[in-house]
């Protein structure tokens, strides 16, 4: 796509994001219409009272929904824009969070926080789970890196396999701590199949504060990582530092997947549907790709969250829902990607 | 003479870990040259061009670059001098064709800028050039090798270069295409002071069009001459191992080089 057609994709997703939010804010036990939310939206911003509105709506809106709507746009954002990265920087478009570990990683250290409260060492939940999430995958980033670092280049093959033998490391040591459980092991599980159940004004705050800057920060590198598509020789004598750009930007990608898997547990192809359906639709320009990403990655979470909250009849882990839809979409799109390749 | 001096060698060193891919290389390259390098297999020619793109750094030994080190230029500086195209070369994500090209203008183009009307000429003219403006709008990731291959050739055009490194840049392509790149090449040198520093397998096409061949065996210079002096009978044993007679091509005067196969 060329001129101002992309610019016009992007408004309109945004658009899109904007309706999901309100029309998503509405849905639930209590039905509001989505002039009464944006109502509702607008005394809250101006400060004028609200009438002719149930009483209870301002509250439920406001304290209840929007801070978990908000949150699941921007954990779906991130993990979107994160999966991108990923994808852009190992050259493969099959890359995600999970290919380095990392989302591994964050589920280590939340399953330790959980069996440190079992075992009595009390910190409150609220807090210990998404820091040690964060710190498990910053652990498990730096444990990636000091494996791959025997090659000085930073190959694609070497950071993926490093990726993938300490994420099996990792997924044997959860194996463990739920084996330590014991009969408490559901709370872990729950942990890890991912929930935007509660969440705060607290939790869209931290999330924002991590993943808006990293999304600027990406794209400011987003040409960079168009000319590395090159391959790093390439893009060398094209100017990039290939290397430089390559650390800083995992490590920023790694920092929205971790603040993501931290606020809600993991949740699946995210970061691997998005990108690959955007870059069907806009081409792999990261310019367009990314902000793209952004928007269509946070209205998919939040519409699949709302599914689950608002529609069903008991609520299953969001985690669950998305692999479930997500991977048997994601073979139907890599089949059919392969049957046109191969004719 | 001295502004003619472009690339200055200095008792160069290169190493991957242990084993000495380069030693003691002391070597002069001129403006407006076209070179051929030449060696067996490993003899470390494409490690010499990484060391003068400056992908890699000189394990002892210094390089200059028009009298200053070349590392003291910033890798973007750099990208405005010198161009390359590497050996092999793949791409995952479906970028067309003349969006590859206009990645050669990435240097001359300022970040969150979009590419001035000279950018898209240039690309325009590189995609001509090397005959693939019938293919500018198909994904990259649908062509054949030989096509791929001059499609990272128009890139490095569209760099607007005073040096082109090639790496086997044509070992891939057939003969058709194969001399058409060269006789572009050729032609830049000639009429516009273009210098190109080409790593070549087919000693008769480095014969065909090169000024002077670096001629590499196990990480040292063998020999560095104009190309009638450097394709002899002896040369080709000692440095390739291999039976061959040498005739002057009775139109261009060139050398050409004929292998005894059996």
């Amino acid at each position: 796509m060329t001129g101002s057609k992309p610019l016009f994709f992007i408004g309109v997703l945004f658009i899109i994001l904007c309706a999901a939010i309100i029309a998503a804010t509405g849905m639930g036990f209590l039905k509001i219409t989505p002039l009464e939310v944006i109502d509702i939206l607008w005394s809250q911003l101006s400060g004028h009272e609200t009438y002719g509105i149930n009483p209870t709506f301002p509250f439920v809106v406001m304290e209840v929904r929007l801070p978990r709507i908000l949150t699941s746009a921007l954990v779906g954002g991130g993990l979107a824009v994160a999966g991108a990265v990923f994808q852009a920087i190992l050259l493969n478009p099959l890359a995600d969070p999970y290919t380095l570990g990392i989302s591994s990683g964050a589920a280590f250290g939340a399953s330790l926080a959980i069996i440190l409260t079992i075992f009595g060492i009390v910190i409150p939940a609220w807090f210990s789970i998404p820091i040690f999430a964060f710190f498990g995958a910053m652990a498990t980033l730096i444990g990636v890196f000091s494996l791959a670092s025997t090659d000085n280049r930073l190959s694609s093959n070497t950071l993926i396999l490093s990726g993938v033998i300490i994420a099996a490391i990792l997924s044997a040591g959860i194996g463990f701590i739920k084996y330590l459980a014991d009969e408490q092991v559901s709370i872990i599980i729950f942990w890890l199949m991912g929930s935007f159940v509660g969440r705060t004004w607290g939790d869209v705050l931290t999330t924002s504060v991590i993943v808006f800057p990293s999304l600027l920060f990406t794209l400011y590198f987003a040409r960079d990582l168009n000319i590395m598509a090159l391959g790093e020789r390439t893009a060398s004598t094209l100017g990039v530092d290939s290397r430089r750009v390559k650390k800083m930007l995992l490590v920023c990608a790694s920092l929205i997947t971790a603040i993501c898997v931290s606020v809600s547990g993991i949740i699946g192809f995210i970061g691997l549907i998005i990108p690959h359906l955007l870059r069907m639709i806009l081409g792999p320009d990261n310019r367009i790709l990314l902000p793209a990403c952004f928007l269509g990655g946070a209205t998919l979470l939040l519409g699949a969250d709302t599914i689950t909250r608002a529609w069903l009849p008991s609520e299953i882990p969001i985690g669950v829902l998305t692999s479930l839809i997500g991977g048997p979409f994601f073979c139907y799109i890599f089949r059919k990607k392969q049957l046109a390749l191969n004719s | 003479m001295s502004d003619t001096l472009l690339f200055q060698l200095t008792d160069l060193s290169f190493a991957y870990r242990q084993s000495t891919v380069l030693k003691d290389i002391n070597l002069q390259l001129n403006r407006g040259k076209f070179y051929g390098v030449i060696g067996g297999n490993g003899s470390g020619k494409s490690t010499l061009l990484e060391l003068l793109t400056g992908t890699l750094k000189p394990f002892a030994g210094t390089i200059k670059y028009q009298n200053r080190s070349l590392s003291s230029y910033s890798r973007r500086q750099l990208a405005t001098k010198l161009a390359l195209v590497p050996q092999h070369f793949s791409m995952d994500f479906e970028y067309r064709v003349k969006d590859v090209v206009l990645m050669g203008r990435h240097p001359h183009i300022p970040r969150f800028s979009s590419p001035s009307n000279h950018d898209i000429k240039t690309v325009e003219q590189a995609m001509e050039t090397m005959d693939i403006l019938q293919l500018q709008d198909r994904p990259v990731i649908a062509l054949s090798g030989g096509e791929l291959q001059r499609v990272v050739m128009a890139r490095a055009l569209a760099q607007e270069t005073e040096v082109l490194i090639l790496d086997e840049a044509t070992s891939n392509l057939d003969i058709q295409h194969t001399i058409a790149i060269m006789q572009v090449m050729r032609k830049r040198v000639e009429e516009n002071g273009l210098t190109v520093i080409a790593a070549i397998h087919d000693l008769n096409l480095a014969a065909a069009f090169c000024d002077d061949c670096l001629v590499l065996k196990n990480g040292n210079i063998f020999a560095n001459d104009a190309v009638d002096r450097i394709f002899t009978t002896d040369l080709l044993q000692t440095v390739f191992s291999v039976d061959a007679s040498v005739a002057q091509n009775p139109k261009t005067g060139s050398p050409q080089i004929q292998f005894r196969y059996q």
